[in-house]
């Protein structure tokens, strides 16, 4: 099924400088391995050399935090809306 | 606290709010609020707060203005380019609301000082630039049960969240560690339109406003996404991590740290 997926600043040069892109998945996981397919590159931008989501970047489904619901697992659903939300810093000088 | 006549007068739009009134009004010259960082986000944060009567407000900065700032550090002006922020930014705060107490701090917060400096404030705001401050500024936060506004930006993207030490989600229960040094751009390569730091900048001040009026409900659990281009504010759900580094249930930053500065541009021109 194909799930919205935002896109934040920082990696929207690896997606066409697309902010809203469709990627199909079951879970979250999936998605990431589609997105990778998609625009070759994210996912070690989000993803460690362990294949876990890195400590400063967070994946929402819909309003909720995939570390406290099932990580990698998560489920989709047809309508979900997947946001990839990373730490900012600027303030700015 | 009784109310002068002149600023009756000044603050008549915000006392007559069913929610503010003269009491709302003392409270907040009673406020003591600590801005760091007097650039795109401090500085449409301090107007505010000073226009509100706000009546003691610190404001941390080591840095000059510079001509390349004007564009969105909008406390300064052309006059005060070559002067230290915090001078630059007390002056004009003064002149708006002379009712308000301004500190200028020129100084960099490191973790030797931070908490002396946090310590006498009702609320901190983070304006800073760079990860390594606001780590620290969340630690010092969290560690002292001091009230935090956090808000960030980059290029067209803008993030809020609210933290109350204890009661509510800290930064690092959102993300635990900052990312290292080069993997972001650095804010001199970033580039950011002076509106949207306002926009940020100035849901810090009203989140400041509400906490010292103990009005409304804050961001406080939630992290408010902003994106300029599509003019969409978002919020997701930010609940406190039991494996939160410094406020979990085993802690394991149990003080504070200085993380390498990572932009390095900056880096350079300060050795």
């Amino acid at each position: 099924m194909a799930v919205k997926v935002r896109v934040p600043t920082p990696l929207q040069k690896l997606t066409g400088n697309r902010a809203e892109v469709e990627v199909n998945g079951k879970n979250v996981g999936e998605l990431i391995e589609n997105l990778e397919k998609d625009f070759p590159g994210i996912k070690e931008r989000i993803c460690d050399d362990q294949g876990k989501v890195r400590r400063f970047i967070n994946i929402y489904v819909n309003e909720e935090d995939v570390r406290f619901l099932k990580q990698d697992a998560t489920p989709l659903k047809d309508g979900d809306e997947v946001s990839i939300i990373p730490a900012i810093a600027g303030g700015s000088r | 606290m009784s109310l002068k006549e002149d600023q009756i007068e000044r603050y008549s739009r915000q006392i007559i709010l069913p929610r503010v009134g003269g009491k709302g009004q003392e409270k907040l010259l009673g406020g003591k609020v600590l801005i760091i960082g007097a650039g795109g986000l401090g500085s449409p944060c301090a107007l505010y707060l000073a226009s509100a009567g706000i009546g003691t407000i610190g404001i941390v900065d080591s840095d000059k203005v510079e001509l390349n700032n004007l564009q969105r550090q909008i406390v300064h002006d052309t006059n005060t380019v070559g002067v230290a922020k915090v001078e630059s930014a007390k002056q004009r705060l003064n002149a708006i609301n002379p009712d308000v107490k301004v500190k200028a701090l020129n100084m960099r917060l490191t973790s030797k000082n931070i908490t002396d400096v946090i310590k006498e404030y009702d609320i901190v705001v983070d304006g800073s630039d760079n990860f390594p401050t606001r780590y620290l500024v969340n630690d010092a936060c969290v560690l002292e049960k001091k009230p935090l506004s956090h808000g960030g930006i980059f290029r067209f993207d803008g993030q809020a969240i609210t933290i109350l030490p204890g009661k509510s989600a800290c930064y690092r229960c959102l993300f635990p560690e900052p990312p290292p040094p080069g993997f972001v751009p650095s804010c001199q390569e970033a580039g950011i339109l002076g509106a949207v730091a306002g926009a940020i900048g100035v849901i810090q001040a009203n989140e400041v406003l509400k906490y010292i009026l103990n009005i409304g409900d804050l961001l406080a659990g939630k992290l408010l996404v902003f994106n300029a281009l599509d003019s969409s504010f978002r919020q997701v759900k930010v609940p406190k991590d039991p494996k939160c580094p410094i406020c979990g249930e085993k802690p394991t930053v149990t003080k504070l740290i200085d993380y390498e500065q990572f932009c390095s541009i900056k880096k350079k021109k300060e050795e």
